[in-house]
Formats: C-alpha cells, structure tokens, sequence
C-alpha cells in the first residue's frame, strides 16, 4: 500500500485552462519525490492540490491511506515549506514553530518538547526569541523546516524552498533537507525547477511539461533512457544535443554529413528521419572521428572545459564538455566521436524514444 | 565624487508654490495668529470696546464646568465614533477581503460614503431619524420605543455618532483592505495548513499584522471626529438637546458666533490647536517608526 496515491487528478481552472492533465502517481513510505520542470508547467499546482490549498477537479488524492479530495489543508496531515518561507511575521521563532501544535491542543509540555527538539536537530536554539525578520536566508529557511516538523505530519511538501537562498547556501540546504528527510523518514514531495537539485535530492523524479508527466523514475534512469526528447533536453547541463539524421542500412547507421556511424543495435522505425541526442560529456576527441565541430566559445573552467561549437558546414549548435582544459580558439575545427551506445534517438514528430 | 545637481534659478517653481502657500498663509496662519491675539482680549458684543486682558480668559475658562463637560463629552463621542466606525469597517474589509467574484462592485458601492460632504451626511441621517416623519424613528415608535432626539440628550449623541462614523467607514474600510491585501498569500495559506480557523487566522495572523493600520486609523478617527464632524452635529442637532452633543468645535463656534463672545471663543481655539498639534506630533514619531509587529 503506498503512501499518497495521486489517481490520474485532474486541474480546470473556472476560466477552461487545463493545469494538470490526468497525472497518475504511487508515492512508497519515506519516499523522496521530486516535481521538476519548468516555469508554468503546473508543479506548483500540483503540490497544492495534495496540501488541499487548490481544489481537485477531478481523480484522486489519499494519503496514509485516507482519501483527501474533500478534506481542509489542516485534515490532511502535511506540513508544507514555502517558497518566501511564509513565516508569521509578528511571532518569535518558537512560537512560529508551536503555533501549528497549539492550534491542533497540543499539551504545552509537549508542544515544547517537540519545539526544542527541532530546534536542536536544525541548530536553531540560540535564536528562538528572535523574530523572523533577525533572521538571515538560511535561517528563516530551517525555521519554515522546523515548523513542518514538529508537526510529525505523514508528508512533507515543499515549495521551491532553496529558490530565494544564494548559491553556496543552496548547496548547503539541499543537504541539510536531505539528510534530514533521510532520517526522519517522512515520505516528502519537492518542488524545484533546479534540474541539479532535482537529481541529487530525489528518490524519484517526476518530471513535468504542460501538466503533463512527461516521466517518472530514479534520476539515473532519467539520465540514462530519457522517454521523450524533452526529458532529454531537461535533464543533465549542459542540456544534450540534439541533430536530426537519416537511417541508412535498414537501420544499422545513421548518416551524418558525409559521415556514417554505425550503431550498437539495429534501430527500427518507420520515418527515415530521426532526431538524435547525445550528451556533451560523451563526446570524446578523437582525431579519426567522423564528426567535426567548428568552434564558436570555448569555457575554460579549471577542471574541465564546455566548447561551444556547430556541427562543420551547418549552424547546427552542439556544446561538448571535456574533463580537461583545452586550447581550442574561434573557427578551429575539432574532430570527435561519440560512444554508439550513448546516444538516444526520438521520433521527430512525436518527440518519444524509439531506441 | 558626485557632483551637485544645480539648477538655474527661476520664478517658476516659486510661481507654481504660490497658490498653496497663499491659500495657507491667508486661510490657516492668518487666523490662527488672529485667534491667538483675540484670546488675550476681552471685547465687547460690537466690537467697539476692546481690553487686553492677558491670560485671564483661559483662566475663566478652565473655571468653567461647563467647559470640563463639554471636553468630557467630546472624549466620549470621538471614542465612540473611532471605535464603531473602525469596527464595522474592520469587519467589512475582513468580508470583501475574501470576497471572489464581483469585488469591485463590492468596493465601489462601499467607498461611496466618502464622497458624501458631511452636511449631506447628516441631513440623510437627520431625515432617517427624524422625530414624526422619518422612517427609522417610525419603525421604532410601531415597536414601541420611543424616538425622539430633539428631546432626549442620549438619542441625540447616538445619532451624531452613528451619522460621523457611518462617513468615515469608508476610509477606514479602503485602508483595512489595502493592508490586508498586503498581507502575502502564503501566510494566510501556512495558517491554514496549521489547523487555525479562518476565525483564528484573522485573530491571530491578519489582525496583527494590520495593527500599523490599525493605529494610524485611530488617530486620523480621532482626529476626524474632534474637529471634522462640525456640519453632521450642525445638521442633526445644532449641539443640543441641552448641549448634549455639545463638542469642543461646536462649543467655538455657539461662543463666538452666537454668542459674540470672541474671547473665550479664541481661547477655546488655541487650545484646540495645541491639541491638534499634539496628536500630529504624536502620530508623527509613532507612526512613522514605532509601531511595529
């Protein structure tokens, strides 16, 4: 029995746009879900649809087990983080963090109990009689984390809750988020638009477009056998190259330019023409490889360098990164191949995956 | 370094000053600086027979009883009048602060009121009122309770304080909602998530968070009902019964005007004016930066 259920919910705003179409989900116990994609893409509405804070149109939302659809936000034991933290302005951090107990008649030994038990697992106890507004970024956000906790609710939602911090802090929080859901064990939906942070947080992705699940899986899975062409582009930075080919051979090689690469498997389909992607870090320089790249802009970034080239004698755009620093200046002509059993074919019409 | 911005001197923008500065100097100062003069006077009814007395009318004037009454009575009718006019307002705001469809018509018929001038404000409830004709004075003789407040003292500053605060509901109601409309979203939302009830959410989160509003309100109230409200009380009840809604601005006006007592009448100004003072001070360092939640 999993733990939320979302059953093919559907979102129609009174106004006839459709925000999220029939999407369908089985969240395990201690599950960390992450909903990632891009601006608009209905995310947000979704979270907001299993917190009980935007109505469902249709299908269904259980958590623990307990149908939801028609329960209020405080019925459906979640705690929700927000993106601007939505901490209560005029109240110090403890009662920020009690106010969710009181309101529910919690005992008062026990609502402090809870408080400073929090407060010491996010090292908040020195700034307990502050108000929200003493508070730095990173703090306010262990304090919104802190109020979600002490709850001991059955989920954790969160709304792009790193967005309003700094890099570094941003770097910082994910593990701080991470290791603590690790340990409590909460099952926690997530929402970014940060693709690094989709895929170093999650258990699994559910990557959306249009409020439509365009795939749902383990980041490794995502990376490796992207479904369609735009969970390809998505995951992964620099995002992946993307080159329309002929089939040659009864599908056995493509042919690019001149150029013939042969394939790992025979690729069977019906369009001769098909769009492949590769990703930049599994291109290698190869002297005697069939593609040659013309340089535009190389970054030259220490550790490694990202090139950004077009395919020779088109204005294909193709970025490659390599795991050394390169001398390469504007208008050199690089030779490289790729690894046949890297690449990733989509059928340019409906853009899925046909390898 | 930065440089000074310099401008070329010109007439203009002394020119584009003038009309305010000589609309306040005729208008405000003038009469001010007058009042203050001819409350160390003692004249006669005509005007032909002036004394310079020295302080000697305030000294009458804080020996007058009726003089501590009238100020007592005018601390209870502006209290009055900022507590039901903010109340009711506070509530309206709450409501169209959750209305969905149709807010603005909500709005507009809701600022209404203000543009109201506050004779015609008093007229209307006047006519309301009013002891023989007037519907709601009707209404309640058929159920039995009689009205009539060209008699009865209390009926008389009921109804001063329901026409002044009914003019300013308006005011307070547009910045109660800008101020809770100021409130984000997500707080109302997290409050809702943590089990408080839309009752415990306005108490709790929104009524805090407004109490800036809340206080500027209760001084501009206050204010408003001292000194603005003269045309409803002139309208409904012309101070009376009895001076029961006698207020200190009205009492200026029957001492002076009626009365020919210019005097006392500038006494009883000068000392409005040190009150007034007072308050805009007063709302000046404790707006502006002190009240915080």
């Amino acid at each position: 029995m999993s733990h939320i259920q979302i059953k093919n919910i559907e979102k129609v705003y009174p106004n006839g746009y459709k925000a999220i179409h029939g999407i369908s989900v089985d969240i395990e116990e201690g599950e960390f879900i992450v909903l990632v994609g891009p601006s608009g893409c209905g995310k947000s509405t979704l979270l907001r649809m299993v917190a009980g804070l935007e109505t469902i149109t249709s299908g269904e939302v259980s958590i623990a087990g307990r149908k939801v659809n028609d329960l209020e936000p405080s019925q459906r034991d979640i705690a929700m983080v927000f993106q601007n933290y939505a901490l209560y302005p005029h109240m110090t951090v403890y009662k920020n963090m009690a106010y969710g107990l009181k309101n529910l008649k919690t005992p008062r030994d026990e609502i402090d109990r809870r408080v400073s038990e929090a407060a010491k697992l996010l090292e908040l106890e020195e700034l307990m009689q502050r108000k929200p507004k003493q508070l730095s970024g990173g703090q306010r956000q262990r304090v919104a984390m802190g109020r979600a906790i002490v709850r001991k609710p059955a989920a954790f939602l969160f709304d792009e809750p790193l967005s309003n911090l700094d890099a570094k802090l941003r770097v910082q929080m994910r593990l701080v988020i991470k290791n603590l859901q690790t340990r409590l064990g909460t099952t926690t939906l997530y929402v970014t638009h940060d693709q690094v942070e989709a895929m170093t947080m999650a258990d699994r992705l559910i990557i959306l477009k249009d409020g439509i699940a365009e795939q749902i899986g383990t980041p490794m899975t995502l990376y490796d056998k992207p479904q369609t062409r735009f969970v390809a582009g998505f995951i992964g930075s620099p995002a992946m190259n993307f080159i329309d080919v002929e089939l040659t051979d009864n599908g056995s090689s493509i042919k690019l330019g001149k150029n013939k690469i042969t394939l790992s498997e025979k690729l069977k389909h019906t369009a001769n023409i098909v769009t492949m992607g590769f990703r930049p870090e599994h291109i290698k320089l190869d002297e005697n490889g069939p593609i040659g790249l013309k340089v535009l802009l190389t970054e030259n970034l220490g550790a490694e360098s990202v090139i950004h080239a077009a395919l020779a004698g088109t204005d294909s755009p193709i970025t490659i990164r390599l795991n050394k620093r390169i001398n390469a200046k504007n208008g050199d002509i690089l030779k490289v191949s790729v690894e046949p059993k890297k690449l990733h074919f989509f059928d340019t019409q409906t853009n899925l995956r046909i390898n | 370094m930065l440089k000074q911005v310099h401008f070329k001197s010109s007439a203009l923008p002394y020119m584009l000053v003038a009309p305010q500065i000589i609309i306040t100097l005729v208008f405000f100062m003038w009469p001010a600086s007058q009042a203050i003069y001819q409350s160390l006077l003692i004249e006669d009814a005509f005007g032909g027979n002036t004394q310079f007395v020295w302080f000697d009318n305030f000294i009458e004037l804080f020996d007058d009883d009726h003089y501590v009454k009238t100020f007592v009575r005018t601390l209870f009718y502006s209290a009055m009048v900022a507590l039901l006019s903010l109340s009711v307002s506070l509530i309206l705001a709450a409501m169209a602060d959750r209305v969905i469809r149709g807010t603005g018509i909500y709005r507009t018929l809701l600022i209404w009121p203000y543009a109201v001038a506050p004779v015609i404000a008093g007229a209307l409830w006047a006519f309301l009122f009013y002891p023989t004709t007037g519907i709601i004075s009707t209404a309640l003789t058929k159920i039995g309770y009689e009205w009539n407040h060209q008699l009865n003292g209390n009926q008389a500053m009921f109804l001063v304080i329901i026409a002044a605060a009914w003019k300013q509901i308006s005011y307070n109601f547009l910045f109660f909602l800008a101020g809770m409309q100021a409130i984000p979203k997500s707080l109302i939302e997290a409050a809702a998530i943590d089990a408080a009830s839309p009752a415990k959410r306005f108490w709790t989160i929104i009524f805090p968070l407004i109490t800036p509003t809340t206080f500027f309100l209760l001084v501009v109230n206050i204010v408003y009902a001292f000194f603005e409200t003269f045309g409803i009380i002139h309208v409904v009840t012309k101070g009376g019964p009895a001076n029961a809604t006698e207020t200190l601005v009205y009492k200026v006006y029957k001492d002076g005007f009626i009365g020919l007592d210019l005097g006392g009448s500038s006494v009883q100004s000068v000392i409005l004016m040190v009150l007034v003072i007072a308050m805009t001070v007063f709302q000046f360092k404790f707006i502006e930066r002190k009240v915080e939640y």
